[in-house]
């Protein structure tokens, strides 16, 4: 591998000069600000508030806080002064300028699957945006992980360099929407789940994963716990508008969609479809046993359901398209981790706006409303009736997630 | 008039990823209104439920008015075989809250002079908010019965006497020095009704016996099955804004 | 001294209905528009949720989301001959407040007027002759059509999604809806509501007793719905905390549900809430305006240049804010001159209440525009002569509620408090129903608005003053839809009917409505109109109050919203079409 990439580096000097930017090649400008959406760059390059692609934006990582970079084409701030090579190794190495580690926040492992050809578009779109002064320091991870050094090992541990293989017993609609799910869109950076260090694992892509306070489902095609019941017409509604006769994009997933795959051409959103639809193997996982309508915890949270939910989620579970999520046969409401259902709950939470479907609903909070006892009933309620059927929730973890959402800023 | 930093204004600092609406505080030095551009404000955990009352001494009221409350509240809506009087479905506890905050002090009213009788169309024209019009009234009123009833205060007189007292003031025959006896009288019995018939949340209403005296489902928000089922009594006990019991697990 | 901020195309003065329709016309257009709204931001999920908003003292008795008396309100008086005071409390109507206004917690009840309505001068004086108005009603002809403004009403129920059932669809009749209304283009945008007990065996009487009752047309929506902007709106629960509250789960038509998500996606929208527009600038000429001024909740002042300037304040808040800006000449009732501030009017409402025996009506089960009405004692849908008055109402068991706090019927004679009390309460709440008259109040010469001589508001500014009361004929007009409401209402086999019909002098100290219409009268003649037919100032031809009540000049039997709606948006398309491409008088 190191060979490899030597080899990379003395080829990319000799043809520097002659694959300087072409600043009128109008073409490649497009193509870039396509993959920009496709790889979603804005909304984390670009701070609250702050001018596009100019960084600032602290992520909170389980291992501290980073701050995004400026990635304008600022000579001193940003990325102006950037070779094109060092360009393709940031996003296909996660090395810096200078050889720095990044670190994977900036999902390079996701991005190394993207051709050289697609990187070097997106960097003659990104050459294009208004230049802005902005100094960050992008290291703000406590000692001793601030020592990029560190990032060599767990880069051996976790991250595989290389483009993209097709698969060739697939479509070429299918090894597109691979192209795009495994690399630019880096869908696995939220919902793979991750080892301890933060990396993915590999024999469970896409079956979900908590990041920021959030749970990702898993987007599998396991009928109960992953989205194998939604048909491939429900996923690219989903992605392009924003919802669907199942439910709505709500937390991180609506600024997904609204900034990225809203904005995907209809074949590509089509063939993301197409690919989650028919992705590995859905994981065999034993079938749970519903709890019994006459247990306790669910005689409680049936009244708390007609008294509090069903004016929306309606008695019957079905919701309303395009309004309210449909709780029965909603793989989100049987997951293993009930983190996003427990937000939800307590802090409410507003569904993504595109113009399709611009209305946006929100649900209300409900942590003024309901115990922590109450809270863990009508969860065990909706996630045992209707055919659907799941570890109930106890209140212990009510209890945390209150107190954890009580100490976010 | 003070005023909480809206929700909305969280979720622009809390937020991990960029706000889909641009909300501007415009100038730190002295606009504080809202600009909302390119999306709608919203922000997590942003409710403004009714704040619960909580058992607990008076607020407002002194012991002796509040002795004189209780027992007015219990001849206006006496207790029987159908269910609790005032007293305990808790209508003055609810009144003494109330009396305590905003609506106490009549905030919100046109309280600028100059303060002239009108035509009874014109409506209330006194300065005098809830709180004080209860202050005067029941001075006045524990003045009355002194004079009437030498020795004894309001809770010590007979129902047969509390009643003759109360349907004196309604009928404007009882005078109270300083205070018009009528209008007094229909605040009390609005207020203590209000207590009887409002959200528990409130104070009164105790495990909604005013709810349960009528007929009323409560704070419910989905009848759709049940529009056309005519002439059918509807079966679900009453439920209020902070719940009843079947939402408690019980061992 | 006010800082200037950069010049927009157009400033709207208010958020409601109005101004969410004009912002969104004239932002799809491309024009550089911004809303000033006084009132807060309104959002479904934190400021009405179903988890908290059915509250009936909070809203319905504290009147939680409504405008406060402190920050505007009024002077009112019956009559010239006395002083007028100040509304302390706000009893007998109730301004609303914020974004989305009214429209937030009306109760959804969406009535077009009849054709002959918008010529009811001309009508009446054909059918009864000159004399028999009385020479102090002014009311007048509409400058516009029924046939003209049908599109625009089809326009904003299709963007309430208004749920009921055509009678009258292009001249041929159906069965089933109201046979007096005037033609429609398209049925109903959702199927009628279903109808509780109540409303049932009322339509039952009145089909015994030789009436036509149909389902009250309704904004709360039968079915989930998705609007031409593509806003979703879900189906009405019949929760029975409608008017007076935000609906918590998007099923009542309002800017919220309607518009505003849609709105604010235009990159060239701004709302500028919790700001209060002091008044409308004019330049030297007086005969153009140069924007607003406003102050912002610190009480900084600021001026906000503007194009076009749309005052969408609510009907009586528009009177006020002309006034206060010297725009159009204030009516004087004395003289009889001028027009801003004239032909002021009302709604002339009464009830019939009903005690039924052996029967259980849930009552409680209600959503604000349920019910079953007729229409055949409405405007002049029947024969006047040798009854004394003129006008009419719809009539009907609209059962929009019957929450326990303000709704609590017994029979007549129960003692108002005590064990007698408590009995008939408690034995009467599920068996009685309200049947209600809406009628008409037309225009007179001494029922006006002007500015208040001596009362102030917060900023110093004189109240508007209101000088009403009910006429004759209006209360002749009562009396007889009462009765005939009440021979229906016999028909029930009740135990008890108890009627109200309307009496004088009017009194704010019950609720009725807040159909407060009248003041900025849109008409032909700039001698008895503040706007001519495309709402425009006939004085200053870039402002326009585009179409809330305050245009109508005279009241009719329903409720001002759907009206208010379809001006709203006839006035958008007088702007886009003519104004734009030659701005100047319209007509």
């Amino acid at each position: 591998m190191r060979l490899a990439f030597s080899a990379l580096v003395g080829l990319a000097a000799l043809t520097d000069a002659a694959i300087a930017q072409d600043l009128q090649s109008f073409d490649a400008i497009e193509r870039g600000r396509y993959l920009a959406v496709l790889a979603d760059c804005a909304p984390c390059h670009t701070a609250p508030g702050g001018q596009p692609f100019a960084g600032g934006l602290v992520l909170q990582t389980p291992f501290g806080n980073l701050a995004t970079p400026n990635i304008t084409p600022d000579r001193e701030t940003g990325i102006g002064n950037w070779t094109d090579d060092e360009f393709v190794a940031a996003l296909h190495d996660g090395r810096g300028r200078a050889g720095t580690r990044l670190y994977p926040a900036m999902p390079y492992p996701a991005y190394t699957k993207m051709t050289r050809d697609d990187v070097l578009d997106l960097r003659a779109y990104l050459a294009t945006v208004t230049p802005v002064r902005n100094q960050v320091i992008a290291n703000q991870l406590p000692f001793p992980l601030n020592i990029r050094l560190a990032m060599l090992f767990w880069n051996w541990l976790n991250f595989a360099p290389g483009g993209y293989e097709p698969n060739p017993q697939k479509s070429a609609e299918w090894n597109r929407g691979a192209y795009i799910v495994e690399g630019a869109a880096h869908c696995g950076t939220c919902h793979t789940p991750k080892t301890v260090l933060g990396g993915d694992k590999n024999d469970a892509p896409f079956s979900g994963a908590t990041l920021q306070g959030w749970f990702a489902p898993s987007i599998t095609a396991n009928p109960r716990s992953g989205i194998g019941n939604w048909s491939k017409d429900d996923l690219v509604q989903y992605l392009k508008t924003g919802a669907n006769d199942w439910t709505l994009a709500f937390g991180p997933m609506a600024e997904a969609v609204s900034h990225s795959t809203s904005k995907m051409i209809d074949g590509d959103i089509a063939a993301i479809a197409a690919y989650l639809k028919d992705s590995g193997a859905a994981l065999a996982t034993a079938e749970p046993a519903a709890l019994a309508p006459d247990d306790k915890a669910m005689r409680a949270g049936a009244a708390i359901y007609k008294d509090s939910c069903a004016a929306c989620h309606r008695d019957s579970g079905d919701g309303e398209a395009n309004l309210f999520p449909r709780l029965s046969g909603s793989a989100l409401v049987q997951s293993g981790d009930p983190t996003t259902l427990l937000r939800v709950v307590l802090q409410g939470s507003r569904a993504v706006s595109t113009s399709s479907r611009p209305t946006a609903p929100a649900m209300p909070a409900f942590d003024w409303r309901l115990d922590d006892a109450q809270v863990a009933a009508v969860l065990t309620y909706i996630r045992n009736n209707w055919g659907n059927a799941a570890p109930p929730i106890s209140v212990g973890p009510v209890a945390s997630e209150r107190a954890s959402l009580a100490m976010s800023p | 008039m003070a005023r909480s930093i809206s929700p909305a204004l969280r979720i622009s600092r809390r937020s991990l990823l960029a706000s889909t609406a641009a909300i501007f505080l415009t100038s730190a030095t002295s606009v504080r209104s809202l600009t909302i551009s390119q999306g709608m404000p919203w922000g997590p955990d942003a409710a403004r439920p009714p704040v619960p009352v909580r058992p607990g001494p008076w607020m407002f009221f002194t012991a002796d008015e509040a002795s004189m409350i209780e027992a007015a509240v219990d001849r206006l809506i006496p207790p029987d075989d159908r269910g609790p009087g005032g007293k305990e479905a808790g209508c003055a506890v609810f009144i003494d809250r109330q009396l305590a905050g905003p609506y106490g002090r009549g905030d919100g009213l046109y309280m600028k002079p100059p303060f002239m009788p009108g035509a009874a169309t014109q409506g209330y024209q006194l300065p005098d908010a809830p709180a004080a019009r209860y202050r005067a009234g029941l001075k006045a009123l524990a003045g009355y019965v002194n004079s009437a009833f030498p020795g004894k205060s309001f809770r010590e007189l007979s129902p047969q006497d509390q009643d003759k007292v109360l349907a004196g003031l309604d009928a404007g025959t009882v005078a109270l020095d300083g205070t018009n006896a009528a209008e007094f009288f229909a605040l009390l019995l609005q207020n203590t009704q209000e207590g009887f018939f409002a959200d528990p949340v409130y104070g009164g209403n105790r495990n909604m016996a005013g709810w349960r005296l009528i007929g009323f489902p409560g704070a419910r928000y989905d009848y759709r099955d049940w529009v056309e089922r005519h002439n059918e009594p509807y079966p679900l006990p009453p439920v209020g804004i902070m719940g009843r019991s079947d939402w408690t697990i019980r061992e | 001294m006010p800082r200037k901020l950069p010049p927009k195309d157009v400033v709207i003065i208010g958020l409601g209905w109005t101004g969410s329709i004009l912002g969104y016309e004239l932002a799809k257009a491309g024009l550089d528009v911004v809303a000033i709204e006084r009132g807060p931001w309104r959002d479904t999920a934190t400021d009405f949720p179903p988890a908290y908003i059915q509250d009936e003292l909070r809203y319905a008795v504290r009147l939680d989301l409504f405008l406060r008396p402190d920050q505007e309100t009024l002077t009112f008086r019956n009559n010239v001959g006395e002083p007028a005071l100040p509304i302390r409390s706000f009893v007998s109507f109730l301004p609303g407040n914020g974004v989305g206004g009214a429209g937030v917690h009306w109760n959804g009840q969406t009535w077009r007027f009849l054709p002959t309505d918008f010529r009811v001068r001309s009508q009446l004086e054909e059918r009864y002759g000159k004399d028999a108005l009385p020479a102090d009603m002014t009311i007048q002809d509409w400058p516009v059509s029924y046939d003209e403004l049908e599109p625009y009403y089809d326009r904003f129920e299709k963007l309430c999604g208004t749920s009921g059932k055509a009678g009258n669809i292009r001249g041929k009749k159906h069965a089933g809806g109201n046979p007096f209304e005037g033609w429609r283009s398209a049925e109903y945008p959702t199927p009628p509501l279903k109808q509780a007990y109540g409303p049932a065996l009322f339509a039952e009487a009145a089909r015994k007793t030789g009436h036509s009752p149909f389902p009250q047309p309704a904004s709360n929506l039968s079915e989930a719905y998705v609007n031409p902007l593509g806003l979703k709106l879900g189906q009405c629960t019949y929760c029975g905390f409608c008017e007076r509250f935000g609906c918590g789960n998007y099923s009542k038509a309002s800017p919220q549900t309607c518009v505003l998500p849609a709105l604010l996606r235009f990159p060239n929208f701004t709302a500028q809430t919790e700001s209060e527009v002091t008044r409308i600038n004019l330049d030297s000429t007086g005969k153009r305006a140069t924007g607003v001024s406003y102050v912002d909740v610190s009480g900084e002042e600021w001026e906000q240049p503007a194009s076009i300037v749309l005052v969408c304040a609510y009907a009586l808040f528009n009177v006020r804010m002309l006034l206060l800006s010297g725009i159009g000449m204030p009516y004087d009732a004395q003289t009889g001159q001028g027009v801003v501030g004239r032909n002021y009017a009302y709604q002339t409402t009464s009830s019939v209440g009903v005690i039924l025996k052996d029967k259980v009506l849930n009552p409680f089960i209600a959503t604000g525009a349920h019910g079953m009405i007729i229409d055949d004692y409405n405007g002049d849908n029947f024969d006047h002569h040798g009854l004394g008055f003129v006008g009419g109402g719809y009539m009907g068991m609209g059962q929009p509620n019957s929450r326990p706090i303000q709704t609590r019927p017994v029979p007549a004679g129960t003692p108002k408090w005590g064990a007698q009390w408590k009995k008939a309460t408690a034995e009467t709440f599920n068996r009685a129903m309200s049947l209600s008259t809406h009628g008409s109040c037309y225009s007179y010469r001494d029922c006006f608005l002007d500015l208040d001589p001596t009362y102030k508001d917060r900023l110093g500014r004189p109240l508007m003053r209101m000088t009403f009361d009910f006429h004759d004929n209006e209360l002749k007009m009562s009396a007889y839809l009462t009765d005939r409401l009440a021979d229906i209402a016999r028909a029930l086999d009740p135990v008890e009917i108890a009627t109200s019909p309307r009496k004088g002098p009017y009194t704010l100290n019950a609720y009725q409505t807040t159909h407060n219409t009248g003041g900025t009268v849109m008409g032909a003649d700039p001698a008895t109109s503040v706007l001519n037919r495309y709402c425009q100032s006939w004085d200053v031809h870039n402002v326009f109050v585009p179409g809330g009540a305050s245009v109508f000049p005279q009241n009719h039997g329903y409720n001002p919203t759907d009206t208010v709606g379809a001006l709203a948006y006839w006035t958008a398309d007088a702007i886009k079409d003519r104004y734009l491409k030659n701005p100047g008088p319209l007509a």
